[in-house]
């Protein structure tokens, strides 16, 4: 299966400051990807420099075996919505979907036409006009009738309410299901994503703290709790993300490459949010070992 | 035709609660032999879910052998879960009935008879493996 995104150290340096570094991933074909971190993070400089707005500082990107933007067929492999979903505020929505027709060789004016139907839109309705959540469905529509391979949304829930939220993941997920699209995603809400996503990547700090399907990473990941012990005392093979002790306990968030056979601990399964937040609060560099209780 | 639904606070894998929903409609007699389950676009679209989700609690009832797709067409139940015990099923409510009002007489609240009939399953399940 060939990567939708494939990067080697990319990085992005705005003066002194990088906004990215370091950043190697290899993303398969066939996911929904969610690209979760704290804001600052990396996330919408990494979704430029997929989607070619902005040049690498240091090392590459392959968008879809190609380089970003480099050309109209490349561009019309990629279908991308931009945070806050912008339109012309002053044209209709007939006015978008001819506007999308003349832009994009491979349009589908009938899919077009059937979703703005049944997201029961009048077209002849100006887009300034619309909710917030119809907006982003209509920059929805414009990015999927071009009929992309891999599908680019930069935060297309955050400005939403809870309810246009549903709806607009509803739309996304018909839309993958029904046309095998690949999907990158940002957002910093890691609760909308727990449904969408089965591949995830946390940016923290302008660098990759962890990146995988989240089958995988669920399976890798474990809750300990026992009593207390320095983390620096576990076997070979547990890799410790978070560490949280009281006067007897000892409760650790760990990456094991095996099953945890030390009876001593008890083991529990993770909820991809609480795995996240656990990587997203990791501090960049390591903390001393503890000083074990005698 | 079921309809799913998803407990996000469950802390229950998303794909592993529609194969339960499809064992729980099979035992209850929801769904029978020959059904079709609802469609991947349509679960993906109703639940706001990953459609691979949905592929792999199909392909996971298909290995338990309770599910085969018919390509192009969806996916249909093939297998079931009752083996005639649906008819027992009114007799064992009507004790457990009476036995919750007993629970209910000795003073039991909810939560009590709920860690009551949990240990005493657990206690019965690991004498049987043992």
């Amino acid at each position: 299966m060939t990567a939708v995104i494939e990067t080697e150290g990319l990085g992005k340096r705005y003066r002194t400051r990088w906004a990215l570094a370091g950043c190697t991933l290899s993303i398969p074909a066939g996911h929904v990807v969610g690209l979760v971190g704290p804001n600052g993070a990396g996330k919408t400089t990494l979704i430029n420099l997929a989607t070619g707005m902005l040049a690498p500082s240091a090392g590459a990107i392959e968008v879809l075996g190609g380089r970003p933007a480099a050309d109209s067929a490349q561009l019309a492999r990629v279908g991308y919505l931009a945070q806050e979903a912008p339109v012309y505020a002053g044209f209709s929505i007939a006015d978008h979907l001819r506007l999308g027709a003349h832009l994009n060789p491979g349009w589908d004016a009938d899919m077009a036409r059937r979703r703005i139907d049944r997201l029961d839109l009048d077209p002849r309705q100006k887009a300034g006009k619309l909710s917030g959540g119809q907006r982003a469905q209509l920059a929805l529509t414009l990015a999927v009738a071009k009929r992309p391979e891999l599908l680019i949304l930069d935060e297309p829930v955050a400005s939403l309410d809870p309810l246009a939220r549903r709806e607009f993941l509803q739309d996304l997920m018909e839309t993958v299901a029904e046309h095998q699209v690949s999907v990158v995603l940002s957002s910093h809400l890691i609760s909308d994503l727990e449904r969408v996503c089965d591949y995830v990547i946390v940016l923290v700090d302008s660098r990759v703290r962890v990146a995988g399907p989240v089958d995988e990473l669920l399976a890798a990941h474990h809750l300990l709790s026992g009593p207390r012990r320095d983390p620096a005392s576990l076997p070979a093979g547990v890799e410790v993300v978070s560490a949280s002790h009281t006067d007897v306990q000892t409760t650790l968030l760990a990456r094991t490459s095996g099953p945890v056979l030390d009876p001593a601990w008890t083991v529990s399964e993770l909820g991809l949010e609480d795995l996240v937040l656990a990587y997203m609060k990791q501090p960049a560099t390591r903390s001393h070992p503890l000083e074990v209780l005698k | 035709m079921i309809e799913f639904h998803l407990d996000g606070r469950s802390g229950v894998a998303p794909y592993m609660q529609l194969i339960h929903q499809v064992r729980h409609a099979l035992r209850l007699g929801l769904l029978r032999e020959g059904d079709q389950l609802p469609k991947v676009k349509d679960v993906s679209a109703g639940l706001a879910i990953n459609p691979n989700t949905v592929l792999k609690a199909y392909r996971e009832l298909e290995y338990e052998g309770l599910a085969a797709a018919r390509p192009g067409v969806g996916t249909f139940v093939t297998g079931t879960l009752d083996g005639g015990s649906l008819a027992a099923h009114g007799p064992l409510r009507r004790e457990l009935q009476r036995w919750l009002i007993k629970a209910r007489r000795a003073g039991l609240d909810d939560e009590s008879i709920e860690a009551l009939f949990a240990s005493t399953f657990r206690s019965a399940r690991e004498e049987d493996i043992a």
